[in-house]
């Protein structure tokens, strides 16, 4: 396609009659997506090794199945969700686990999680898929016999979670939207961050895939109206989709798959913005786009329900945009997951010498990786390899001037100025009132800061400060229970004891009162009679002692028989014996 | 003017009756002051600011016998809730105690561990399990690390060992506002590492 026709495209998208709302504030940056989106989707060797965490998603870490030595196929559970809140994890090669251990993962801290790692063999067999549909079959119609639970058990084992970078497990997500009303099903096409594009050649190469998917989602969500918001500087992918879904005519009871493309504003790709650009609704504070009747969907999740329904394929690889400017052939390749990252830099050919950061992710939301010996994980949408200049680091900060340029650009309409404000004084209640959990950590305030203030980190500061201060009372009110749970059980036990100590006195005291009530009375009786009676009693016992010690004193010197005759000799012998004894 | 002054008498007797029969219905038990200083204070009963446990030590702040700054488990951003709370002078944390260095856990060495139940005694927040003659073991999740278990331990079995810091507990850590470049450039050093030995073969 030239550039006069892709002009073209980008005219119609843009008159396309449709009523778009907008979001406040945003920036407009420079897209960089023509290094990468301009190939086709390449494939990465298998490594020699894989490494795969059990935790790539939201919630609770997968719960390995497997042990060290099992031998695994392609596609194999590795490790199951644990909780409801959760996705499981699958052999992403064949071949034998070799270690269940913790490893370096991408994560900004640059700290350990644990992982499967796989030493893979030279045969990549694949694990017994069983899919629910095959190509051959009629969209509609066969889409149309699978019920729900079909559809969201398979997308619950395949492992899929949000690929759009939030990572929520994709089962959970349908399971609550299909308890709820849902009016409106969004596909997240936007792709607003400069340099990532890997849904951009996702939906030019395999826009059926894109579309089927999503046909799979609307069905389990039951909505009535169906959008996919893309940004107008996409145009070949906008074709592409349109091409694609002309091919599936719905029936006309059902509702069409609309594809609207919305202006190229960062952060227009935000769910809360592109909500609002759709529908003109906001998601209300600290609330889900479930609370209005929407949900949102990224189109390459739809893409890995197409995989997984139709091929019976877990999630186990990705597309991955390697782009920046220490890259040679910037593009954009598919990985399997628990690829190591210098794997895949080696493969695509990277100018070591010249690399100033590793970031995992785009450049306003991404993070810089402390190591390349990391793996792969279904987060992974962009690896961009800058070179020295190519980010500028911003010079230190300066005092904040209070311009509100920071205000101006927020597309959640925060006042950034004055949460850094509080941040920084660390007055997190306050902070909290200014709605500091609102924050979508877009980055928008940052480069807008003339003084280069660094406030998303103050916000992620904020926030996990104060999570953390709410966890510690938490825990510190657990801890006032068990005290003051064990000082009123100390003090029962004390109770208890004494009290037995005072029954058993009072038991006592009238024991012998009784006792010497009892006396009193036989005293008053015949007193000499008792006295005589004692007394003879004594005698008697003293009598029978006696009796029973010369019997025993008896049954001794019969004993002693084999002593009665000795000689002289051996009498002398026993006296000196018993002389040693003596001595001893 | 008679009319007047009886008036006037006759309405203080009847606001002092209303007020003096309140206060004896609408008596309150404990001082609320007690409660909220001691929802501030960390919970670990450990003792080191010299009171039985932290209600003590509420207590103590809120008649006034105790300073604010004799928590070292709860640190200065304690110090700044009570100020706040108290209205007073945040004070600097009382050094003469133990300086407090992170969230720590109690372990118990398993193999030495004899099964007097000393520890269990001891322990504020009956973290400990076990019966005598067998082994215990410190629930984790509940300790809080409050040291008091270590001292009657006869054979010395019991640690304290700092929380292992996992991706789940990792905190971001607080921005630097004018070493911003000296920040950034320590968290590439483990990458720059990596890149020069690439480049040197």
């Amino acid at each position: 396609m030239n550039a006069k026709q892709n002009n073209t495209i980008a005219q119609t998208m843009k008159e396309t009659m449709y009523k778009l709302w907008s979001f406040p504030g945003g920036i407009t940056l420079a897209g960089n997506k023509s290094q990468s989106n301009q190939e086709t989707i390449s494939t990465a060797k298998t490594p020699k090794q894989l490494i795969i965490p059990l935790s790539q998603h939201i919630g609770q870490p997968a719960e390995a199945v497997v042990k060290v030595g099992d031998k695994v196929l392609k596609g194999q559970l590795l490790a199951h969700a644990n909780g409801a809140i959760s996705a499981p994890i699958h052999a992403s090669g064949s071949g034998i686990v070799s270690a269940i251990e913790e490893h370096a993962v991408p994560h900004p801290s640059g700290l350990v999680a644990l992982c499967i790692i796989i030493d893979t063999d030279d045969y990549q067999q694949w694990f017994d898929c069983q899919p629910l549909l095959s190509d051959a079959d009629t969209a509609e119609h066969s889409i149309h016999n699978l019920t729900h639970e079909q559809i969201t058990t398979q997308i619950a084992q395949a492992g899929i979670v949000g690929l759009g970078g939030a990572l929520f497990p994709s089962a959970a997500k349908l399971h609550t939207a299909e308890q709820k009303q849902t009016e409106t099903l969004i596909i997240n096409a936007a792709e607003c961050e400069p340099y990532i594009t890997c849904d951009d050649v996702l939906m030019r190469r395999r826009p059926e895939e894109v579309i089927l998917g999503i046909l799979l989602i609307k069905k389990v969500v039951g909505a009535k109206k169906c959008l996919i918001g893309i940004e107008d500087n996409k145009p070949e992918a906008y074709q592409a989709l349109l091409a694609a879904i002309s091919g599936y005519k719905l029936p006309n009871t059902e509702p069409q798959i609309e594809i609207i493309p919305v202006p190229a504003r960062y952060p227009a790709g935000g769910e809360k913005q592109l909500i609002q650009v759709l529908t003109g609704k906001q998601v209300p504070s600290r609330g889900l786009p479930m609370d209005i009747g929407i949900i949102c969907h990224n189109v390459t999740t739809a893409a890995a329900v197409y995989q997984a329904v139709y091929r019976g394929e877990p999630l186990i690889s990705r597309i991955v945009t390697v782009t920046g400017g220490a890259v040679k052939h910037p593009q954009n390749i598919e990985v399997l997951i628990g690829t190591p990252i210098r794997e895949v830099l080696d493969q695509v050919g990277v100018a070591y010498n010249k690399i100033e950061k590793v970031i995992m992710g785009g450049p306003m939301m991404g993070f810089s990786l402390p190591s390349i010996d990391v793996p792969v994980t279904k987060a992974t949408n962009c690896l961009l390899i800058s070179e020295q200049g190519e980010l500028a680091t911003p010079p230190p900060a300066m005092p904040c001037i209070r311009c509100a340029r920071c205000s101006d650009s927020c597309p959640m309409s925060l006042l950034p100025q004055q949460m850094y404000w509080y941040a920084k004084a660390r007055d997190l209640e306050k902070a909290n009132a200014y709605n500091v959990f609102d924050c979508i950590e877009c980055g928008c305030c940052s480069y807008a800061c003339p003084s280069n203030i660094p406030l998303v980190q103050y916000f992620r500061y904020a926030k996990n400060e104060i999570n953390n201060e709410q966890k510690e009372r938490n825990k510190a009110n657990i801890a006032r229970e068990r005290h003051e749970f064990r000082l009123e059980r100390l003090e029962k036990a004390k109770q208890a004891k004494a009290e037995a100590a005072r029954l058993r006195k009072e038991k006592l005291a009238k024991k012998k009162a009784l006792d010497a009530k009892k006396a009193q009375q036989e005293n008053d009786a015949t007193p000499s009679d008792i006295d005589k009676k004692d007394t003879n009693d004594s005698a008697d016992l003293i009598q029978e002692a006696i009796a029973r010690a010369k019997v025993k004193k008896a049954q001794q010197q019969a004993q002693k028989k084999n002593t009665d005759n000795l000689t002289a000799d051996q009498q002398r012998q026993i006296d000196e014996a018993n002389e040693r004894r003596n001595i001893e | 003017m008679i009319t007047g002054i009886l008036a006037f008498v006759a309405l203080a007797s009847f606001f002092g009756l209303v007020l003096g029969l309140s206060a004896v219905i609408f008596k309150v038990e404990s001082s609320p002051v007690v409660d909220q200083i001691d929802a501030l204070l960390p919970q670990t009963q450990c003792g080191q600011c010299s009171f039985a446990g932290c209600h003590q030590y509420a207590q103590a702040i809120a008649s006034g016998d105790a300073p604010i700054n004799k928590c070292p488990p709860g640190g200065d951003n304690l110090i700044q809730s009570l100020a706040d709370l108290l209205d007073v002078e945040a004070l600097p944390l009382d050094e003469t105690e133990a300086a407090h260095s992170g969230p720590i856990v109690a372990v118990i060495i398993e193999d030495t561990c004899i099964g007097c139940t000393l520890c269990i005694q001891a322990c504020p927040v009956d973290a400990i399990l076990g019966a005598a003659k067998q082994m215990h073991t410190v629930i984790e999740s509940e300790c809080t690390g409050c040291e008091l278990c270590v001292a009657p331990c006869p054979v010395d079995c019991i640690e304290m060992i700092p929380i292992k810091q996992t991706i789940s507990n990792w905190r971001w850590p607080e921005p630097q506002y004018h070493t911003n470049n000296q920040a950034a450039s320590t968290i590439y050093t483990t990458l720059d590492q990596v890149l020069a030995e690439n480049t040197q073969a």
